[in-house]
């Protein structure tokens, strides 16, 4: 068909004006990628710093890509037993396995292998801690929203894998911190029920710790782990760019529309650059700060262990959990349960993960909330959602601090037994406590944001009139912050509904939703409604009032 | 882009002053206020030298980089303070190396910050939702697709289809088993038996009981690990077999966990923690306290190895022991229940 045939054939180009430009008319030609690269290089971000905390996890992955690349060149992930016979002098002599043996010479005959070896350990120090940080911030803003759930998810995924990542990575170098660690994991793996031996049996290559384990993690933590991060990061930043970013609100900010800069050439500068940042702060702290000093702990015995042994930070949470759990365990015919390690290392997580990732569904539906959202809450503005935010972060900071109530006990020369039994109470008395308190003041912050709105900001200038009486002067606030004080959408919780029907019929779905209802009042509970237009008005025009009054007073006293 | 003809007519895409979609009030952007170097072209010039300055010294690190690489020895410590005693090597290539890449960042961020445009630009959100129309269209794409198939009318295909696509992944299981051996009696299993020796951990020695103090602590082994030819299976039995041996007054051992399993106030227990396997590893002499240091589980070695403290739920295996004809400790049989932590089918 003709049509056909035309619609193949190229249009008539104009040649090129420049070299780049005949670069460009070169892919063009055979992708026809023009419309795509403008959108790219026009392509507008909000501004503000909170913004960076994804772009620091992701240039910590990029630096733990490259770095741990470089390991593999000099790592050998053995447990065959050798003597050592490198630079290390305190170590020579002792029997260990090559990964140890080979962590060694990384760390003491590979020029810059020391240096490598720390600037990805902090770089997986900082790929977590970011990671975590930014899920607060996508939290207390609310960006997880509609349309935004399923990135949450994603986030949530990336979360899980992160921590299994890292555990694997500092289980490698087979030391005896390491090897600890692993021997934790293996018990807790022999917990589970029905399967549980098995598992590890399978997972290890028989009994612990025999010599499986460390190729099987390393090729766990080198390509299966890094390969699925990868590509979910990659759909994560695809979605940020296609549903494009969250703003907070300002002038001239809607839910319609992205105020900020253009990708290029700002942000190829900001950004590029923040990327160099981040490498060069991470070089530099490695250069400066030792860190997982495996030389000192010695090659992985399983009848040694150093006292006061702690994991990296981000399983710090789980190693306290497991330190505060009571040492339940039942015997169901013949059979072994340990709540001890069951409820702290698996259940717990499970539930807070689970709880984690359904967020974004389990709070739309209790507020009945189905719009999108592209502006985001100042965290005041949900108090609810905040409080709840802030009461999970104190549970999660109890478990983080009990995985070192043998630190606090040495170093503050305390009874172990009273701190766990303190830190027992405390995680189920402090957090509801957090909650509350954050509500009320996150309340509060609204009432002196409407308080701004309709009298002003307090000047500090103090007038005192011929009556004797005292009168602050107040100032209006400025568009700007009036932008971002006014951008509260007003709610309304769900209204109960009625237990019959019109025609007094008993509906069998009331149940459901009177809790949904009920839920919804909760969540929206103490919702302090933004001023009105008319309140703002007439706000303005006392203010303008009081002000005409004072400098009339002024007068009158000038004249004197 | 269309910047500026929203359909409201607003450039913000409000409708009287309100947001559309949320109903917040919008304010109209701020003037954009000029900074130094847009003005002042020798503020401009300024800042242009501060991010030249920033390139050429990372230029410079890199070359100091590869002159500490060559020239600073591997094996140099140095003491600086704070910091402490470091690599000279290791000190000088991060340093150069770090400050290189960071002056690159820098330089970069100072550029966009004083010389690029800081004017804001508003882009328009397009919908994240389809039209009904697009929306039936591809409903019916997928109707038509799904009945070219057959894969809706021809029942008998498509069951015995997605009943092999529900096997397909058992071989995927299957080739896994050989992963491991299956449990067995393994986890119940020492290699302590009747007669066989206790014997130091570090250095395998016999252990006469006459040479140990009232108090004392011994790591130990049983004398058959050093039998063990494969050096996997060492490991393995080290993990499950490790011991310590601790001796106090007789008159202070409130209970065993067995009859005269002791040797005149020596006393034997299995040194993995019956919580997570950790090796126990601080004994307080004076309440006989065993403390594994992973998650601070207690156990009393004078009351049969009781849990007192701590996530254990059970108490520490003791081994029966007695002395050879020469005074040599040795094991009155093997442990009579499953050392270490606990597991499913343990009962």
């Amino acid at each position: 068909m003709s049509t056909t045939e035309e619609s193949i054939q190229a249009p008539a180009h104009a040649a090129p004006t420049s070299k780049a430009g005949a670069v460009g008319y070169y892919i063009d030609d055979r992708l026809a990628s023009a419309s795509f690269t403008k959108r790219l290089v026009d392509k507008v971000f909000p501004d503000h710093w909170s913004f960076m905390l994804g772009e620091v996890a992701l240039y910590s992955f990029i630096i733990l890509l490259l770095t741990g690349t470089y390991l593999t060149l000099f790592f050998n992930p053995s447990m065959t037993e050798v003597i050592y016979n490198g630079s290390y002098v305190p170590l020579k002599g002792v029997k260990m396995s090559e990964a140890f043996s080979s962590t060694l010479a990384i760390s003491f005959d590979v020029r810059g292998g020391l240096l490598m070896r720390q600037i990805h350990h902090w770089a997986a120090l900082f790929f977590t801690a970011a990671v975590s940080v930014h899920l607060l911030r996508v939290f207390f803003t609310g960006a997880f929203r509609k349309p935004r759930e399923i990135n949450w998810v994603i986030g949530t995924l990336l979360l899980v894998l992160a921590l299994l990542e890292g555990f694997s990575g500092y289980s490698l170098p087979d030391d005896l911190l390491s090897g600890t660690g692993l021997r934790i994991a293996e018990g807790i793996i022999q917990a589970i029920p029905l399967v549980g031996t098995y598992v590890a049996m399978f997972l290890f290559g028989g009994e612990f710790p025999g010599t499986d384990i460390m190729p099987r993690l390393y090729s766990i933590h080198i390509l299966l782990i890094p390969g699925i991060l990868l590509a979910l990061i990659t759909v994560h930043l695809i979605m940020v760019f296609y549903q494009k970013h969250t703003q907070f609100p300002g002038p001239g900010r809607t839910e319609s529309n992205v105020v900020g800069f253009r990708l290029f050439p700002i942000y190829m500068a900001k950004a590029g650059g923040f990327f160099f940042v981040v490498f060069g702060i991470t070089v530099l702290i490695a250069a400066l700060v030792t860190i997982n000093p495996v030389w000192l702990y010695g090659p992985y015995t399983p009848s040694q262990v150093t006292a006061g042994s702690q994991p990296d930070w981000y399983i710090g949470w789980l190693d306290g959990a497991v330190r505060l759990m009571p040492n339940l365990e039942s015997h169901i015919f013949g059979y072994t349960l340990s709540w001890n390690i069951l409820v702290p290392a698996l259940v717990i997580p499970g539930i807070m993960f689970t709880a984690l990732g359904l967020y974004p569904w389990i709070e739309a539906w209790a507020t009945g909330d189905k719009r999108e959202h592209h502006l985001l809450d100042r965290p005041r503005n949900a108090p609810t959602r905040t409080g709840l935010g802030v009461m999970s972060l104190t549970f999660y900071m109890i478990l983080v601090i009990s995985g070192g109530n043998d630190i606090i006990a040495s170093a503050f020369n305390l009874s172990i037994n009273q701190i766990t039994w303190g830190f027992r109470f405390l995680l189920f008395i402090l957090p509801p406590l957090a909650f509350v308190l954050t509500k009320r003041i996150c309340l509060g912050l609204q009432r002196r944001d409407n308080d701004k709105l309709l009298h002003g900001y307090e000047t500090g200038r103090i007038l005192r009139l011929p009556s004797g009486e005292f009168l602050e002067i107040h100032e209006p606030i400025g568009e700007a912050e009036k932008a971002k004080l006014l951008a509260k959408a007003d709610v309304t919780p769900l209204e109960l509904p009625s237990k019959v029907d019109a025609n007094g019929v008993r509906n069998p779905k009331a149940a459901k939703s009177v809790a949904r209802a009920k839920l919804s009042q909760w969540f929206y509970s103490d919702v302090i409604p933004t001023p009105t237009d008319e309140e703002m008005r007439a706000a303005a025009e006392h203010a303008a009032h009081e002000l005409h009054e004072a400098e009339s007073h002024l007068k009158e006293i000038s004249q004197h | 882009m269309s910047e500026l003809d929203h359909p409201t007519g607003d450039p913000y895409g409000a409708k009287d002053g309100k947001d559309l979609i949320s109903g917040i009030t919008v304010f109209p952007m701020e003037p954009h206020v000029p900074r130094k170097a847009d003005i002042d072209p020798k503020a401009a010039i300024r800042a242009e030298r501060q991010v030249a300055t920033m390139f050429g010294l990372s230029s410079l690190m890199i070359i100091l980089f590869v002159v500490a690489y060559i020239k600073v020895p591997a094996d140099l410590l140095i003491s600086i303070p704070i910091i402490g005693t470091i690599n000279a090597n290791h000190l000088a290539i991060g340093f150069t190396f770090g400050m290189a890449i960071l002056l690159i960042g820098l330089g970069a961020i100072h550029w966009a910050k004083k010389l690029m445009p800081d004017e804001e630009v508003i882009q328009e959100r397009h919908a994240l939702t389809s039209t009904n129309e697009a929306r039936a269209e591809v409903q019916s794409s997928l109707q038509r697709g799904a009945a070219e198939s057959g894969f809706r009318d021809r029942k008998i295909i498509r069951r015995s289809l997605l009943g092999a696509l529900a096997l397909f992944p058992v071989p995927l299981i299957v080739l896994l088993r050989d992963l491991g051996p299956l449990p067995g009696t393994r986890l119940r299993e020492t290699i302590w038996d009747k007669g066989i020796h206790l014997v130091t951990d570090a250095t395998y020695k016999k252990i006469k009981a006459s040479d140990i103090p009232l108090g004392g602590l011994i790591n130990a082994v049983p004398e058959n690990l050093l039998e063990i030819e494969h050096e996997e299976e060492t490991l393995n039995q080290r993990g499950k077999a490790s011991i310590i041996i601790v001796r106090m007054d007789p008159a202070e051992i409130v209970s065993q966990q067995g009859q005269e399993w002791d040797y005149q106030g020596i006393l034997a227990f299995s040194k993995i923690c019956t919580h997570l396997g950790c090796p126990t590893s601080l004994y307080q002499q004076r309440t006989h306290h065993l403390l594994c240091p992973c998650h601070q589980s207690t156990f009393d070695l004078s009351d049969s190895g009781n849990v007192v403290f701590g996530p254990a739920a059970r108490r520490m295996p003791q081994l029966a022991i007695t002395v050879d004809a020469e005074g040599y400790l040795v094991a009155q049989s093997g442990f009579n229940e499953p050392v270490g932590p606990s597991f499913w089918e343990r009962g």
